[in-house]
């Protein structure tokens, strides 16, 4: 079974996705981290693929992308590092990059090694839904593999349905108008977005992301959504570490509730 | 030539962006024909092309020109309208269309800074809020734009990643577009980015051919030339001066691409050479990319050619043999542009100065008729111009 549905089966709160691009801060960091986190109580890796020119990442998040790829980081490299990392953990772990990405790598080898390597979903927040649904659908049925698309403040009712409809694993809400790594907390406004649009009657799980970065704004977001994805916060703990496993306990720590392992 | 219902030509458009513009980019698809085509909106847009920009363009017979080439060559000039490019032709149509949306607050990108102008001219003429996105290089290249921007109240913001050139603004402005939905309008200056934009810039533009065709049946008594050059950046003026031409098999329609110091030396702009498909910028078309699908940084001493995609409709022509295409260097350009200058009293742009390169790489028959499309004067560039006129005389 899918690690993500197998998750989700057996915890609906407080789930906590944390971001990190592949190749940052040190090109072969990715195991490290990734099992820092898991042992830290995390429940879902995201693991970026840095790209050249995002456009929906914020200074933050660039800035590791490009010192990512100047540390020589590529789609293959990435693929042989997860590969190594899924040999020691059984945490669902999901890929989030451009389409470009995927495409120039061919769409159907890119999914088909995701399953391979022990990825469980994807998240490629510019290729179309129709597109997806077109040529890529069946393929992701076949292999199992989950999808998921955002849902932001002005997505309309209908397209909540479409999307809904897509979408294999968990659905990401971002949390407001912006690029990754905003201004950072919640707003009452935002609340009552959270509120409107978790109460949609959602098949699967939310997640709230962008702008979550600390114990409180995550106690938020999980109060209306099955959890939340911290990324640009995560990312500048990082940037100054000396020690990645003490920092990533102790980031992870802030931020979950006491009582949770 | 009309995309389909998703916006592709060929294989090449679409819309390829977050979530987060999705509400924006399906009101423009599923508006803007129905807008543009309106009476009213006809009307403002024709009487402010006439009165403001000052349109028609005038199709000029290059005597002299002609003479050099043994043919015969006339000038669509786009120079002289309002601002100095075909830039302005598209954000008068935006800025209505903004306005028709009721968007506050407009932001634009801008390399060789002439989309910057024409937007920040359109925005100070409707009182409307303007932000315009610029690589920190071409700031500094283009700087009389800079100061012309600044003067018509636009704020002008250095994009300071990547090459810090076009591509980079760009992505700069769409950043802003995503974090600002719902008050504000996105001015793109190319027939880039997500479906409608290629299209609808292309309708804005289309008037450069529209008016060709009269013009050229008043010269020479036919609407119909034999072959159309212009330059192609994002590929908004080639856009323009091919648009009613695109049926017509017997037009040649030639697009010049920037080759920077040389095709093959690291630093050109010749994206249908170079380049392969891939997405960029919500589009899906040819850019300039390694195989692991990061994008190179293009260059060229034009800082409108200096981009690494063209437009999805380009691609299309380019790919299914429609259009053909040629490049010049850097040196080829100035080459051209000090040769107007000297026998036609005209500085071109340097964009446009690469149209005027291939003329000297093709050859024609005595009696063919041939438009290059004049798309912007040479102001800005005289700097460039400069301090590059000694190694030409
Ligand atoms: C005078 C002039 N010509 C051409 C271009 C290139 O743009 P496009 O290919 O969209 O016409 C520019 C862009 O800045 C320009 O200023």
């Amino acid at each position: 079974m899918n690690r993500l549905t197998k998750l989700f089966a057996e915890k609906r709160e407080n789930i906590l996705n944390i971001y990190f691009t592949a190749g940052y801060p040190k090109l072969d960091d990715l195991v490290e981290i990734g099992l820092a986190l898991e042992r830290s109580g995390v429940d879902i890796l995201e693991i970026g693929i840095p790209y050249s020119d995002p456009l929906a990442d914020g200074p933050t998040i660039q800035a590791s992308s490009q010192q990512a790829l100047k540390n020589g980081m590529n789609v293959r490299l990435l693929f042989t590092q997860v590969e190594d990392l899924r040999k020691h953990t059984e945490i669902p772990i999901i890929l989030m990059g451009n389409f470009n990405q995927v495409m120039q790598y061919g769409e159907n080898q890119f999914f088909r090694k995701c399953k391979e390597v022990g990825v469980d979903g994807v998240i490629l927040p510019d290729m179309p839904t129709y597109v997806y649904e077109e040529q890529f659908k069946a393929l992701f049925e076949e292999l199992d593999l989950g999808i998921t698309f955002l849902v932001a403040p002005q997505t309309e009712l209908e397209r909540l349905r479409k999307i809904d409809e897509l979408t294999r694993g968990f659905v990401y809400v971002v949390s407001s108008a912006a690029i990754t790594g905003g201004v950072g907390g919640v707003t009452d406004a935002q609340e009552a977005y959270f509120e409107r649009i978790t109460s949609y009657g959602w098949h699967h799980p939310t997640l709230i992301g962008f702008g979550i970065k600390d114990a409180q704004s995550f106690a938020k977001a999980c109060k209306y959504a099955n959890g939340a994805i911290i990324g640009s916060a995560f990312i500048r703990a990082l940037a100054d570490s000396q020690d990645l496993s003490e920092t990533i306990s102790d980031f992870v720590s802030e931020i979950l509730p006491q009582d949770s392992p | 030539m009309t995309p389909n219902k998703n916006g592709y030509y060929g294989k090449f458009g679409g819309a390829y962006i977050p979530e987060m513009l999705y509400p924006n980019v399906k009101y423009l698809k599923e508006n803007y024909l129905k807008i543009i085509q309106s009476d009213s909106f006809q009307k403002e847009f024709k009487s402010l092309l006439k009165d403001y920009v000052g349109r028609p363009s005038p199709l000029y017979f290059a005597e002299r020109l002609s003479k050099k080439y043994d043919t015969n060559i006339y000038l669509k000039r786009e120079d002289l309208n309002h601002t100095g490019a075909h830039k302005i032709n598209n954000t008068i149509g935006q800025i209505l269309l903004a306005q028709e949306l009721g968007k506050k607050r407009i932001i634009a990108e801008t390399g060789a800074g002439q989309h910057g102008v024409a937007t920040a001219t359109v925005c100070a003429l409707m009182g409307l809020e303007c932000i315009v996105y610029m690589g920190e290089v071409d700031i500094e290249r283009q700087a009389p734009n800079v100061s012309r921007m600044k003067m018509l109240g636009a704020e002008v913001r250095p994009a300071k990643s990547g090459s810090r050139t076009l591509k980079d603004a760009t992505n700069e402005a769409i950043r802003d577009w995503i974090a600002h939905p719902v008050d504000t309008h996105y001015i793109i200056g190319s027939v880039v980015g997500p479906h409608p934009y290629p299209d609808m810039v292309a309708l804005f533009q289309s008037v450069i051919s529209e008016e060709m065709k009269w013009q050229l049946k008043e010269h020479v008594g036919r609407e119909t030339p034999d072959s159309i050059i212009a330059c192609v950046g994002g590929g908004s003026n080639a856009a323009g001066a091919f648009y009613h031409y695109l049926k017509d098999d017997k037009v040649r329609l030639i697009a010049v691409e920037a080759a920077g110091l040389g095709i093959n030396t690291g630093e050109s702009a010749a994206t249908s050479v170079l380049g392969s498909e891939g997405v960029i910028h919500g589009s899906r078309t040819l850019l300039m990319q390694t195989d692991d699908g990061q994008i190179i940084e293009p260059y060229s001493i034009s800082a409108g050619l200096d981009y690494p995609g063209i437009g999805p409709l380009h691609a299309h022509l380019i790919k299914t043999g429609r259009a053909e295409v040629l490049s010049a260097t850097d040196d080829e350009a100035l080459q051209a542009g000090y040769l107007l200058s000297k026998i036609e009293g005209i500085i071109p742009a340097l964009e446009s100065a690469h149209a005027l390169a291939a003329l000297e790489m093709m050859r024609f028959a005595k009696d063919e008729i041939v438009v290059v499309n004049l798309s912007g004067r040479g102001d800005k560039d005289l700097a460039t111009y400069i301090k590059h006129q000694n190694r030409f005389e």
